[in-house]
């Protein structure tokens, strides 16, 4: 691989001042997104920040009606977790599903959230569970924070500390997995909350989107049938095109549903 | 960049670029070939190793980020000459033909092994197997070895 300064920082503060060295300067958690594309030539960082010596980063606590996951939090533990398994059973089922188990040991939530690639799992969670998305400098939720492919509220050097969901009555997560990669070819969160569900779709569309007619259906209690998204701005690619994952997202969705109970 | 490993048991200090993956480290500077490169994008398993006895890609790991960790590769999984129950299951059962991926496979039951028990269903190995690759096998003797290798480890 191309050569790069390797730094490790042992608080979120160092972390920031680090990052703000100069040059190209890039975070480091699980590594599982960053590391590949650095391999790839499509990050070429002249410096790596590493955060997984920062103590105290990888807690999972609930406090009034939101559950807490620490941005170290790796995925392993996350699915494992007794408290994530009380209090969203189908957050620690979500997270389950993430790559496998080799991933899992190593992949942060903090990693997942920042990068927010089209197709990871963790920000279906989040945008269905009014999730809010603390950080070194601010919290964003998650209504604003997902911006597109690849794209987020963080500002440059930003780093996220923790994220909190929003404890919902019910909640189930549906995923058609690429069978080579495990990431999701299109996946459905839904949630269900005394206000009315929130409904999120990753791996379809450029990123992560509420899926505005599936929640006013369920809302209803009308059909789900005839309500998928147009295809058109769904992506295509050798794993399916955009019409198949508009049919997928009305497959997800009702079984989402049927596990909702 | 000086960093301490301990690798197989044996405790190293070692001077790495810090863009040196711990399986380049493992292959290229400690001539610990056991540990396979398959697909070089996380997916297929070979390079799996035990970091601090938890099993992770090392085609994903910085070898400068392991500072102060034990690495167990398959070269440690052996007592000498003496196979691991779960090395000696994978040659009972047939459950590899090239080869190229068992390294991977037998780090992986480890892996099962630490998280589920001795007892296991083939689905649950099927399901934890889901991030290694065999071109060979068609995986139901992989899955019987790790079946077979984890009762012997409860009695090894």
């Amino acid at each position: 691989m191309r050569e790069f300064a390797y730094n490790r920082a042992t608080s979120v503060a160092e972390a920031a001042k680090l990052f703000a060295n100069g040059g190209e300067a890039a975070l480091l958690a699980g590594g599982h997104t960053l590391i590949p594309a650095i391999k790839s030539r499509l990050r070429m960082p002249d410096a790596i920040v590493d955060l997984n010596g920062i103590p105290g980063l990888d807690g999972i606590t609930v406090a009034g009606d939101r559950l807490w996951v620490g941005a170290l939090a790796r995925h392993a533990a996350v699915a494992d977790s007794a408290v994530v398994k009380g209090a969203i059973p189908s957050l620690a089922a979500l997270v389950g599903m993430i790559g496998d188990p080799q991933v899992r040991n190593r992949g942060t939530i903090g990693g997942s959230v920042a990068n927010n690639d089209p197709a990871a799992d963790y920000p279906a969670a989040l945008l269905a569970l009014d999730a809010v998305v603390e950080t070194s400098t601010g919290s964003h939720a998650a209504d604003d924070y997902f911006q597109g492919m690849f794209a987020t509220a963080l500002a440059d050097g930003e780093i996220v500390t923790r994220v909190g969901f929003r404890v919902p009555q019910a909640g189930a997560y549906a995923k058609f997995r690429n069978p080579a990669s495990r990431y999701a070819v299109v996946g459905v969160f839904v949630a269900k909350f005394a206000e009315g569900h929130r409904v999120a779709v990753t791996g379809a569309g450029p990123g992560v989107f509420r899926w505005a007619a599936a929640e006013a259906a369920l809302d209803a209690g009308g059909s789900l049938d005839g309500i998928n998204p147009d295809a058109d701005g769904l992506n295509t690619d050798i794993h399916a095109s955009a019409e198949f994952r508009a049919h997928l997202c009305g497959v997800m969705l009702k079984r989402a549903v049927a596990d909702l109970g | 960049m000086q960093t301490i490993l301990t690798i197989n048991g044996e405790r190293r200090g070692l001077d790495i670029e810090p863009a040196t993956l711990l399986v380049d480290l493992l292959r290229d500077q400690l001539h610990l070939t056991g540990t396979h490169i398959g697909c070089d994008t996380s997916q297929c398993g070979a390079c799996n190793v035990l970091v601090d006895g938890v099993a992770m890609k090392s085609c994903t790991l910085l070898a400068v980020q392991l500072d102060g960790r034990a690495i167990t590769t398959i070269e440690g999984v052996a007592d000498g000459e003496i196979l691991h129950p779960m090395q000696a299951a994978f040659k009972a059962h047939h459950g590899l033909q090239c080869g190229f991926c068992t390294p991977g496979m037998v780090v992986a039951g480890l892996e099962i092994v630490r998280r589920h028990g001795h007892d296991l269903s083939r689905e649950t190995i099927s399901h934890e197997l889901e991030g290694n690759l065999c071109r060979c096998t068609g995986y139901q003797n992989i899955v019987s070895a790790i079946q077979a290798g984890a009762k012997a480890m409860e009695h090894a």
